[in-house]
């Protein structure tokens, strides 16, 4: 059993090797990332009935577009005490207790027979029975297993209009406000609009969270990279967009939008409002869609840092929806919340003419509607129980909790991993991550190009065999060429963390040994 | 500077390609008129609990506990939930690791992929391999992931029937690839003639395009036939003979409202074929839990099977599953309860059984009413089936025939939960049409939802041969307001043919 887990977890590792190889090619040609066509072994087009051809559905003839696509971070997830998983950032499956708030409210959604009940007053608190009361209502027919409308419910789409209102000080129209399974779906459908072959472009972090390079594979696009500054707590630096989008324009490119994530995945930073507004102004000079992943907003651990969305910076800045594309993506997956499970997410769209908008209803409606069931949840993050509610004091107790959990964590592990040699740790500002430098030996480079592996991969397999720890290779992420990462989550609890740190503590210095000159 | 980030010029063409009719402009106008205050009846989507069919309890019971896990250490739990639910509920949470909030596997919860595959067993009399078994949020993210991997470009045909489920030419466009439409039969009850396919294939090859798919909905929608075995037997030999993949859109399973023709499930007759086609021809079946008396369309749930699929290319589908993370949990949890349904003996047995029969009956029923309903309006086509017999005779004038439709005949081809009646629309009607710019039978049904709010799909959503037009309505209007629905669309139909009409009925005599 434990073989088959570690076998599965080294799956997780070998396939960011293939990352790694496609990287290099990336790299040296950074502006064909991901969309360069494939040998063209055409199947068999002039088919003719015969019952000896290959098979109409296989590798030799499925969508190139799926198999050029890359997705590091996943493989099958297993769990058992003896690994340790640091590689997803799925809190729950970690132990995390959901909000329990929250729940009550989705059962008693899931379930609105037994709500007037007199028994239910005892099983439940009085605000979680009143909260479901009035989701319901907002709901035609009080119907929880219908379709919704497929931007969403509208009563809940309200809620969390007023919810981003009360966070940006600025308003917030619930018609701009696009339900979606969690917010990776809702990337899909951006990357979708906004592709139209491999000549469109989009601006992407490096190192940057797969999901973006995989989506604009799928979708037949460009990625343009930009790289974080890692001497500068991963910043971004308007200047370094600037040079990208030229050296990309020169080639043809149509740079049609900009991905920022903050805070940042994999590299925790929190961006500063100031580097925020130049970001703006830089998009509204070039004409770019801002996608912005802000997905971690209530992930900030730091009192110095503060999460602005960018519809609130760009509003400060005067500018409303004839000066700047937006879109600003949210998840339940992340926050104190971590309800990744449930597939509920939404994008804020604002900035868009009305005949484009009406096209991103079309694309939302073939899938429907988002599942019901996240939608109610999307609607309670954004709208939590409020000072005197009755439930305020646990869910306040439950959610600081967490958070507080989570910046001890970040804390303990980022000291563990500066005091190793060779690793340069950033501060985990926000997000739940941290993405330590290592600089191996080069002997341990020579190990992993004769056992075929980037080095980074080749460490973390070896952590792996050797601890059970699963990290995921910053070659999974895009780095800077020669220079090495790992990505930790912060999510493994926290009385687990000693273990962690003292298993890797003394695998590292054993590494270091075995390859040191 | 006047650079725009993206407008409509700058639009992925796929997207603009796309035509997505249940939610068009009809949809689109009646949530309008919604707003400004009328009454609708929305008959445009299957959408059983948003016209009032109430969820089984049992499911939400168990979902319920799932999402507070914490109410099963309540000694009072028992006050209010029934000891099977109690227990399933620790069964599915025992499944998932860190319970409704936290990722899946991409393909689905392995215990519960077990359970689908076990339910399949059981159904076709062969085993199934939970390895092949996907789950999804609802058939419609599955049979997207599916086609994803199989269009490359605009010169791969997808077969699809006509009349369709119009999420098959919406994706078809999406992806950049091509429809390859056959016609169903309707004098032949919406049959599927394998010469039609033939000659479908033919043409598209002519024009270059290579057929690598074909699409069947069984029971149709919005056709509502039930496939019989020896069409299943041609339809699989056709794609063993032509190298096609078959999707199986097999999600309306459990809508069959007769006994004489039963649901069989494509990957059945496939088995039951033998080698070499057995072994050979590649088959994915999709259901979902937002149909039948589930119909439990928000909680957006379903699976795809695959067979004969080779393994690299399942890895492949499971990558592109994987960049969505994973099918929301909860709705995975009602997958494996509508696989796994209660049995006899158990405390909830009874009740279940009561409301599901209780569904299914109402929906024979509101059938049956909307049988009589449309069979009693001027120029609503009928073409003589074997439904015949069933139909009243009381129909003096020649072109009012009662064509109807698929679904809602008791025990003649039923299945599925809609009715797609024919309209025999007056060349006047058709002028009017052109002058408004409009698709005739879009024009009629604009003309029915604003006189009566009952919102309808025009066939031409669906596909239809030229100058034949059609309209589909559910049979989910809360049984009570049937009868003054259908006594409003009568009103309005036979007063829109009049106006139109003059002497064209005449002269048709």
């Amino acid at each position: 059993m434990r073989r088959f887990v570690i076998g599965s977890a080294r799956n997780l590792i070998e396939s960011s090797r293939q990352k790694y190889q496609f990287e290099r090619s990336i790299l040296s040609s950074p502006y064909r990332f991901l969309s360069s066509s494939p040998a063209a072994d055409s199947p068999s087009s002039s088919s003719s009935s015969s019952s000896t051809m290959a098979h109409p559905v296989s590798l030799n003839t499925i969508n190139p577009k799926v198999i050029e696509c890359e997705y590091a971070v996943r493989g099958e997830i297993v769990t058992l005490a003896q690994i340790l998983y640091c590689n997803i950032g799925n809190p729950q499956s970690l132990g995390q207790q959901p909000i329990t708030f929250f729940r009550e409210v989705l059962a008693l959604c899931d379930h609105p027979a037994i709500l007037d009940k007199s028994e239910t007053q005892g099983l439940f608190s009085a605000d979680s029975i009143e909260r479901a009361w009035q989701i319901l209502d907002q709901i035609p027919g009080r119907a929880t297993g219908a379709y919704s409308h497929s931007q969403g419910i509208k009563g809940l789409r309200d809620t969390i209009a007023a919810g981003i209102e009360a966070r940006d000080g600025f308003p917030a129209d619930p018609n701009d406000i696009f339900l979606t399974d969690g917010a990776s779906p809702a990337v899909h459908m951006m990357m979708q609009l906004l592709i139209r072959s491999e000549k469109d472009g989009i601006l992407c972090p490096i190192p940057q969270y797969p999901l973006y390079s995989a989506s604009i594979a799928l979708h037949g696009g460009t990625l343009v990279p930009y790289y974080l500054d890692e001497a500068t707590g991963w910043g971004l630096e308007v200047s370094e967009l600037k040079k990208q989008l030229e050296t990309s324009r020169s080639k043809g490119i149509t740079v049609r939008a900009l991905v920022v994530i903050n805070p940042g995945n994999p590299t925790g930073q929190v961006l500063a409002e100031e580097n925020q507004k130049a970001i703006v102004e830089f998009c509204k000079q070039e004409g770019l869609v801002l996608l912005a992943d802000e997905v971690y907003q209530e992930n900030v651990y730091v009192p110095e840092k503060k999460f602005h969305s960018f519809k609130k910076v760009s509003r400060s800045m005067g500018y409303g929806e004839k000066d700047i594309a937006l879109v600003s993506f949210q998840s339940v997956s992340k926050g104190y919340y971590g309800e990744c499970g449930k597939r509920g997410g939404y994008m804020e769209v604002t900035g868009f003419g009305a005949d484009v908008r009406e096209q991103i209803y079309k694309v939302a409606s073939v899938n429907l509607c988002s599942n019901i069931s996240g939608q109610i949840l999307a609607s309670l993050v954004m709208s939590p129980p409020k000072v005197g509610d009755e439930s305020y004091e646990s869910y306040s107790a439950e959610r600081d909790g967490i958070l507080s959990s989570l910046a001890r964590r970040a804390k303990t592990l980022e000291d563990a991993f500066s005091k190793l040699e060779g690793v340069t740790c950033n501060k985990a500002e926000g997000a739940m991550y941290l993405f330590p430098r290592i600089d191996l030996p080069e002997k341990a480079i020579k190990a992993a190009e004769a056992a075929k592996k980037a080095p980074d991969a080749y460490y973390c397999q070896r952590l792996l065999a050797a601890t059970g720890i699963v990290f995921v290779p910053g070659s999974g992420f895009g780095q800077v060429p020669g220079t090495w990462h790992f990505r930790c989550t912060i999510l493994p609890q926290e009385e687990k963390i000693p273990a962690i740190v003292t298993r890797l503590t003394d695998f590292h210095k054993s590494f270091m040994d075995e390859f040191r000159g | 500077m006047g650079l725009k980030a993206l407008d409509y010029e700058t639009m992925n063409e796929n997207v603009k390609k796309v035509q997505y009719a249940v939610r068009g402009e009809l949809y689109l106008r009646a949530s309008e008129l919604q707003k400004e205050g009328k009454k609708i009846i929305f008959t445009n989507v299957g959408n059983p609990q948003a016209l009032g069919q109430k969820p089984l309890t049992f499911p939400r019971q168990v979902v319920a506990l799932c999402q507070a896990p914490f109410l099963l250490d309540d000694p009072n739990v028992g006050l209010i939930f029934p000891a099977d639910a109690i227990a399933r509920a620790k069964h599915y949470l025992s499944l998932t690791s860190g319970g409704l909030g936290a990722y899946s596997d991409s393909r689905g919860i392995p215990g519960v992929r077990k359970e689908v595959a076990e339910f399949i067993e059981r159904r076709d009399g062969y085993p199934s391999d939970p390895e092949l078994i996907f789950l999804t949020d609802g058939a419609s993210k599955g049979v997207m992931q599916i086609l994803n991997c199989i269009i490359r470009g605009q010169g791969d045909g997808v077969l699809v029937p006509v009349p369709q489920y119009p999420l098959y030419s919406a994706t078809i466009s999406l992806f950049g690839g091509s429809l390859v439409p056959y016609y169903l039969e309707e004098t032949a009850n919406w049959g599927l003639d394998v010469n039609n396919l033939r000659e479908s294939v033919a043409q598209a090859r002519f024009k270059g395009i290579t057929v690598r798919a074909m699409v069947i909905i069984n029971p149709g929608n919005p056709t509502g036939q039930c496939l019989s075995e020896a069409n299943l037997r041609e339809i699989l030999n056709f794609c063993y003979q032509e190298n096609l993949v078959l999707l199986g859109d097999e999600v309306y399973q459990q809508n069959i409202y007769q006994d004489e023709r039963p649901f069989i499930s494509s990957r059945k007759v496939l088995m039951d074929m033998g080698p070499p086609i057995s072994k050979d021809v590649q088959l994915v079946s999709f259901h979902t839990v937002s149909k039948g008396y589930w119909g439990e369309c928000g909680q957006r749930g379903g699976y795809f099977e695959m067979t004969n699929i080779p393994p690299k290319t399942v890895d492949e589908i499971y990558k592109i599953a994987s960049i969505s993370l994973s099918p929301n949990v909860p709705a995975q949890i009602f997958m494996g309860l509508m696989v796994n349904p209660l049995k006899p003996g158990d405390v909830s047995y009874d009740q279940f059984v009561r409301e599901s029969k209780g569904i299914l009956e109402s929906l024979r029923r509101r059938a049956r009413i909307m049988t009589d309903g449309f069979n009693s309006c001027k120029n609503v086509v009928c073409n003589f089936t074997e439904g015949k017999s069933l139909l009243s005779t009381g129909h003096s004038k020649a072109f009012v025939f009662c064509d109807f439709f698929s679904a809602l005949l008791l025990g003649y081809h039923t299945g599925a939960m809609y009715s797609f009646p024919q309209l025999r629309l007056p060349p006047k009607a058709i002028e009017a049409a052109k002058q408004a710019g409009k698709v005739p039978d879009v024009f009629y049904c604009l003309k029915l939802l604003e006189a009566t709010g009952i919102s309808t799909v025009p066939g031409s959503g669906f596909g239809q041969k030229e100058g034949v037009f059609h309209l589909r309505t559910t049979i989910l209007p809360a049984e009570e307001d049937m009868p003054e629905i259908m006594s409003s669309f009568k009103k309005f139909n036979d007063e829109f043919m009049a106006q139109y009409e003059d002497n064209w009925n005449r002269s048709r005599m």
